[in-house]
């Protein structure tokens, strides 16, 4: 489904991608991880098109990215932004139908509203909530309403960017087990980057470690703990000594 | 490099660096106006814009007009006295109103208000990904939140120009009447008698000018504001700065072009 090819990208003299290659299958659940820094966020924004790679090849679908109708393929994607990214002139309502309320399928107003209401019941929100704004809410709730954005109009795609940062566990283990049901529900095809380890183990399928700017390890998450590679081993356990570099 | 041609290449650094600014500005421009005639149009983002940047820009606008006309008048009385011209006051006020003051004045007092706005607002929405967000909703940016604004800002100034003339006349009137015994009749005749219609229409059109440059400014550097506060902090102190700059620098060419002999 998604196929990445010998990235690479550059900021300034900061060389972040360095011929990363990754494959996605479709409906499969995929877990980026690797350390602050290292490029999780650039290569999701490379492939929705929002950073510009120096080279290499993206296809989704065996359709190269920079050749396809860009309305047209951003409208197979969802995501859930690290922070939420919610509009804060908008209601949460009007955030969660943004894309049912503009373009060529736009709905009615209030189907469109009906349709919110109902991806919100699905993040475990009660109607009430629609008419508030994002700055009402806790940082629990915004990421709920995110993942009720990313959903709202169906995606075959959706990626999520670090979804429990920042919250405390229990919510980490709600948003976590919300992601995993709504992603076989809808037999989406995901790609989530984290480097909290409960998530990876909650959420994933197939794992792929992000280090040096290449694709360190991949592999089905059954294998993770089992691996011998140094570099996976000491993210994994969180060990400040190991082959990857600390700064302390 | 040595101490002589050190500064030489100080300066040849400037130079490039206000003049590749230039370019981007300009790209910017271009990029608004070609979004403008492209649809779709987001109606209500204008209409939210125009209410924003037009009618709750009045009272500041209509404060200084009003201010502005009544020191006028007594400068204009004071000065003219010194050569037997206090008679002049409501047609000096007029034009002074309706052709520099108004519209300039006006423009500083809303970029002021609303480059600043714009700037911190779109700066914000920047820093948090909410532009990123939009993006991945398949909304442009540029025609989400760059051109209603522009086209609101461009239309609403005009109007508000218009008030902020007939606010003006009216602080000069205020004080002439009371503090330097104008008859009323005869203040109101002089002023109407004397304007012409260009007078008060090339302020209108300095005013859209104006109107497009404040707003323009408040996007451009909202758009590519840096990291964190202190990035948005810093793009919404270069709005103002850059929006008052090109106010008045427009407006002498502007008034090269319409008034020069």
């Amino acid at each position: 489904m998604i196929r990445i090819t010998d990235l690479h990208k550059s900021f300034g003299t900061n060389a972040v991608l360095r011929g990363v290659d990754l494959h996605v299958p479709k409906g499969e659940s995929m877990v980026i991880i690797g350390g602050s820094g290292t490029g999780k966020s650039v290569l999701l924004k490379c492939i929705l098109g929002l950073v510009t790679p120096d080279s290499g090849i993206i296809e989704v679908d065996g359709q190269d990215v920079t050749k396809v109708k860009r309305d047209a393929f951003l409208a197979r994607f969802g995501m859930l932004f690290q922070g939420g990214a919610l509009f804060d002139s908008l209601s949460v309502w009007q955030n969660v139908a943004f894309r049912l309320l503009r373009g060529p399928g736009r709905l009615p107003k209030a189907e469109a509203r009906a349709a919110a209401i109902e991806k919100l019941r699905r993040v475990g929100l009660t109607p009430e909530v629609a008419d508030q704004f994002p700055a009402e809410l806790s940082g629990g709730m915004q990421k709920r309403v995110g993942l009720a954005r990313a959903i709202a109009a169906e995606p075959e795609i959706i990626f999520f960017d670090e979804p429990t940062t920042g919250l405390d566990p229990i919510m980490a283990g709600v948003i976590n087990a919300l992601i995993r049901e709504i992603v076989e529900e809808m037999g989406a095809t995901a790609m989530t980057i984290t480097h909290d380890m409960s998530s990876v183990r909650a959420i994933a399928d197939r794992v792929a470690m992000l280090h040096g700017g290449k694709i360190r390890w991949s592999g089905p998450v059954a294998e993770l703990d089992a691996t011998p590679d140094p570099y996976v081993q000491q993210f994994i356990h969180g060990r400040a000594e190991g082959p990857i570099e600390s700064v302390r | 490099m040595n101490a002589l041609t050190r500064p030489l290449a100080h300066l040849g650094h400037a130079v490039l660096s206000a003049l590749a600014a230039l370019g981007r500005v300009s790209r910017f421009a271009g990029a608004t106006l070609a979004h403008l005639v492209r649809p779709p149009f987001y109606w209500r983002e204008f209409l939210h814009a125009c209410l924003q940047i037009g009618w709750l820009s009045l009272p500041v606008v209509g404060m200084t007009a009003v201010f502005t006309g009544a020191a006028l008048a007594l400068q204009i009385y004071a000065g003219g006295s010194r050569f037997n011209a206090e008679s002049v006051v409501p047609q000096i006020v007029a034009l002074g109103i309706t052709r520099e003051l108004g519209p300039v004045l006006g423009a500083l007092m809303v970029a002021a208000r609303v480059a600043s706005s714009i700037a911190a607002e779109i700066g914000t929405m920047k820093v948090t990904e909410q532009i990123d967000a939009l993006t991945t909703l398949s909304t442009h940016p540029m025609k989400y939140l760059t051109v209603p604004r522009v086209l609101a800002a461009t239309l609403s100034m005009p109007l508000l120009v218009a008030v902020g003339d007939a606010l003006g006349i009216w602080g000069g009137y205020l004080v002439g009447v009371t503090r330097l015994d104008f008859a009323s009749s005869t203040y109101l005749a002089n002023t109407a008698d004397f304007l012409e219609v260009w007078d008060v229409g090339s302020g209108l059109v300095k005013g859209a000018v104006f109107g497009f440059v404040v707003a323009l400014m408040g996007c451009y550097f909202g758009m590519n504001s840096g990291r964190g506060a202190q990035g948005v902090g810093g793009a919404t102190k270069s709005a103002v700065v850059a929006a008052s700059v090109l106010i008045l620098a427009s407006n002498y060419l502007l008034t090269e072009l319409f008034f020069a002999a």
